[in-house]
């Protein structure tokens, strides 16, 4: 198979043989579908759940306002390194296309993506590279904040994995909250690698 | 053999008392039963359904390992299909070796790596390092253990030993000035300094938290952001997994993610949860250019006939050292191995040699809080039991006074003469000179062995058999 590395020549063929030679009385895996945890209000649960691990959630009620919301927002206005990939608002100053090298993304300040969706059992949002030339800039700018689309919200993870299409793209994650750590006297820090901070939009 | 078993044995004791005399370490071991183990305690009661939830993530567990060369060899083909390259590796030195080779072939020479206990286990970064490549730990703790010099002292919390006074003075000399002795100040330096880590580095080195068969995705669980920087930035990717580490499709993932972050840290996910589908791909804007897997054994197929199989559905989540009694007074280091906690105790004999550690399986008390508290609900107490089990049969004559000890009580056991006389013997002498005291602190020499660490019970000064006869006759 794809291996050229001489350590590895036989190792396949004995290992694989070696777990079939246990016989194990063969078990069947339990079914894939579940209901699943179901919410009156999707994004209120959301919300409670994002700001309990220190995200920060803001909702837009009508189109036209939610360029004059995001400006007004303290991080957008303190940041001044931004980029945005998110259609129709106009926020970044960096044009993440025209770097080359992710290592020059180090003076971001604020990342504005689109989230594909919310998921209301843990403050999760769903996000993909597609409009992201460099994934490394979702870690490495200061703060990151995330547009979703307001139908775009699930109740739990199950909904989730139904909506993920896979085999199309070859990467995506899961978001919840600023990147923190406990490392230090189990104690919490938040903005560890990634951001300092995160806000999720809800847009009509 | 026997003075080496005899050796590691000591030192487990040495170290424990070493642990238990070290007030700054009971300080820190005092707080995981308010910090880590009441998280765990609340996840599972905010949880509706919790037990069957976990329940059900056991049995994925259990059907996938029935079947694991199936789902292996599924994976493989997952993995090739999306242009990535798959390893098999018996034991560790294998799986370094092909890591090694594959960073050297391509003359690079730095690597980062995100945290993972199968690097561990296999000591990778000492091989990398005697391959003269630069290795850097991107793990806040790890990387702190790291400058140290130290073993990880608890599976999710590396640097759990060490307090921020300790962090500052591990870390300065790195800095090359004195670093405050403040958690914020230290992280943000550990942050600067890494990310120029990260910018060098030509090859990143990950763990699999899950890799799913179905679409040959590996699942990396992270908070700090590091698994993904260590992943975005370097041109290859090499992940190291532990043959049980497969699940069949994709949906069974939501399963095991709701009981990970749970048991781990309490949180109901984790802040970054990556799904990685091989290297970048036509059409992708952005991905590494190759994308390694390597699959290791050391052991596991061994146990997977075996009734310890169980200890194959681990996720590594270190809920079971936060409940357990021993490792909350003892610490990390004391139990020697990579793995730590009750599941170390099972884990270190299987993966390193039951002879070796024998004295593992009996640092327990079977309590069975870490069952409590596993998100898999491993018989880890059952498991204890088996190993010492083993151990008997695998070493029977281990102490020589021992054994001499169990022959002459079966001897009197026998013959019920020698048995009254001997009792009455003990009860006349023994029993007599302990009367006020149940407890017999030190035996003599020869036998000052079982003293040690546990007294003795002193025989009553009356028999039973007498005191029956006396009170059998008073009473009608």
């Amino acid at each position: 198979m794809s291996a050229s590395l001489p350590a590895d020549k036989n190792a396949r063929q004995s290992i694989l043989e070696r777990i079939r030679s246990r016989e194990l009385p063969p078990r069947e895996l339990p079914p894939l579908f579940d209901e699943g945890i179901r919410y009156a209000d999707r994004w209120a649960q959301f919300q409670e759940v994002l700001s309990s691990v220190g995200g920060q959630f803001l909702s837009v009620a009508d189109r036209d306002g939610v360029a004059a919301t995001l400006a007004k927002l303290p991080v957008v206005e303190s940041s001044r390194c931004r980029a945005c990939t998110v259609p129709d608002l106009h926020f970044g100053n960096l044009d993440l296309n025209a770097v080359d090298d992710p290592r020059d993304l180090a003076g971001l300040d604020l990342a504005i993506f689109p989230g594909q969706f919310a998921v209301s059992e843990n403050g999760a949002v769903w996000v993909t590279d597609e409009s992201i030339r460099h994934r490394a800039a979702l870690f490495i700018a200061q703060h990151l904040l995330l547009v979703v689309r307001q139908p775009d919200c699930v109740d739990n993870m199950h909904q989730a994995y139904q909506r993920l299409a896979f085999g199309e793209r070859g990467y995506g994650l899961f978001i919840s909250g600023p990147s923190k750590t406990a490392d230090i006297e189990q104690s919490l820090v938040i903005g560890a690698h990634g951001p300092r901070s995160l806000t999720v939009v809800a847009v009509p | 053999m026997t003075d080496y078993v005899r050796e590691t044995h000591r030192e487990f004791l040495k170290a424990s008392r070493a642990a238990v005399a070290d007030r700054g370490l009971q300080q820190i071991l005092g707080r995981l039963g308010d910090t880590l183990g009441r998280k765990n305690r609340e996840a599972w009661q905010a949880l509706p359904n919790s037990d069957a939830i976990r329940e059900r993530a056991r049995s994925i567990k259990d059907a996938t390992l029935a079947d694991l060369a199936t789902h292996l060899a599924t994976l493989e083909n997952s993995v090739v299909a999306r242009g990535g390259q798959v390893y098999y590796a018996d034991d560790g030195a294998a799986a370094c070796q092909i890591i090694c080779q594959l960073v050297k072939e391509r003359g690079f020479q730095r690597v980062v790596k995100s945290k993972s206990m199968t690097s561990e286990e296999i000591h990778l970064n000492a091989a990398l390092e005697q391959a003269g490549i630069e290795t850097v730990e991107t793990d806040f703790g790890e990387y702190i253990i790291q400058v140290a010099g130290h073993r990880p002292s608890h599976i999710v919390g590396p640097a759990l030993h060490l307090s921020a006074r300790d962090v500052a003075r591990i870390l300065s000399p790195v800095a090359g000035e004195t670093l405050p002795v403040e958690r914020e100040a230290l992280a943000a330096f550990a942050r600067r300094q890494l990310r120029s880590k990260f910018a060098a580095a030509e090859v990143g080195i990950t763990g699999v938290n899950f890799a799913i068969a179905e679409t040959g995705s590996i699942v990396l669980v992270s908070n700090e952001g590091n698994a993904r920087l260590t992943t975005a930035l370097p041109r290859i990717h090499i992940a190291v997994m532990g043959i049980e580490k497969v699940i069949p499709r994709f949906q069974d993932l939501a399963w095991f993610l709701k009981v990970l972050a749970r048991a781990a840290t309490g949180q109901k996910l984790s802040v970054y949860t990556s799904i990685i589908t091989g290297p970048r791909a036509a059409g992708e804007l952005d991905g590494p250019d190759e994308f390694h897997l390597v699959i290791l054994d050391n052991g596991r197929s061994k146990i997977l006939g075996s009734p310890l199989r169980e200890s194959l559905f681990c996720i590594r989540c270190g809920a079971c050292l936060n409940a357990c009694p021993i490792y909350r007074n003892v610490g990390g280091h004391a139990y020697g191995g990579v793995y730590s906690g009750p599941i170390g105790a099972v884990l270190t004999p299987l993966y390193d040699g039951l002879a070796e550690h024998h004295h593992l399986p009996h640092a327990s008390s079977l309590c069975g809080a870490c069952q409590a508290a596993c998100p898999v609900k491993i018989q880890i107490p059952q498991m204890l039991i088996q190993l010492r089990e083993q151990l008997h049969e695998e070493t029977p004559n281990d102490s020589r006074g021992e054994s001499r000890a169990y022959r002459l009580w079966a001897a009197v056991l026998r013959r019920p003469w020698l048995y009254r006389w001997s009792s009455w013997w003990a009860t006349r002498t023994v029993g007599r000179w302990f009367r006020r005291q149940p407890w017999i602190r030190r035996l003599p020499a020869g036998l000052a062995g079982w003293t040690e660490h546990r007294d003795f019970p002193a025989p009553a000064p009356l028999r039973f058999r007498d005191w029956w006869r006396r009170n059998s006759r008073e009473q009608p």
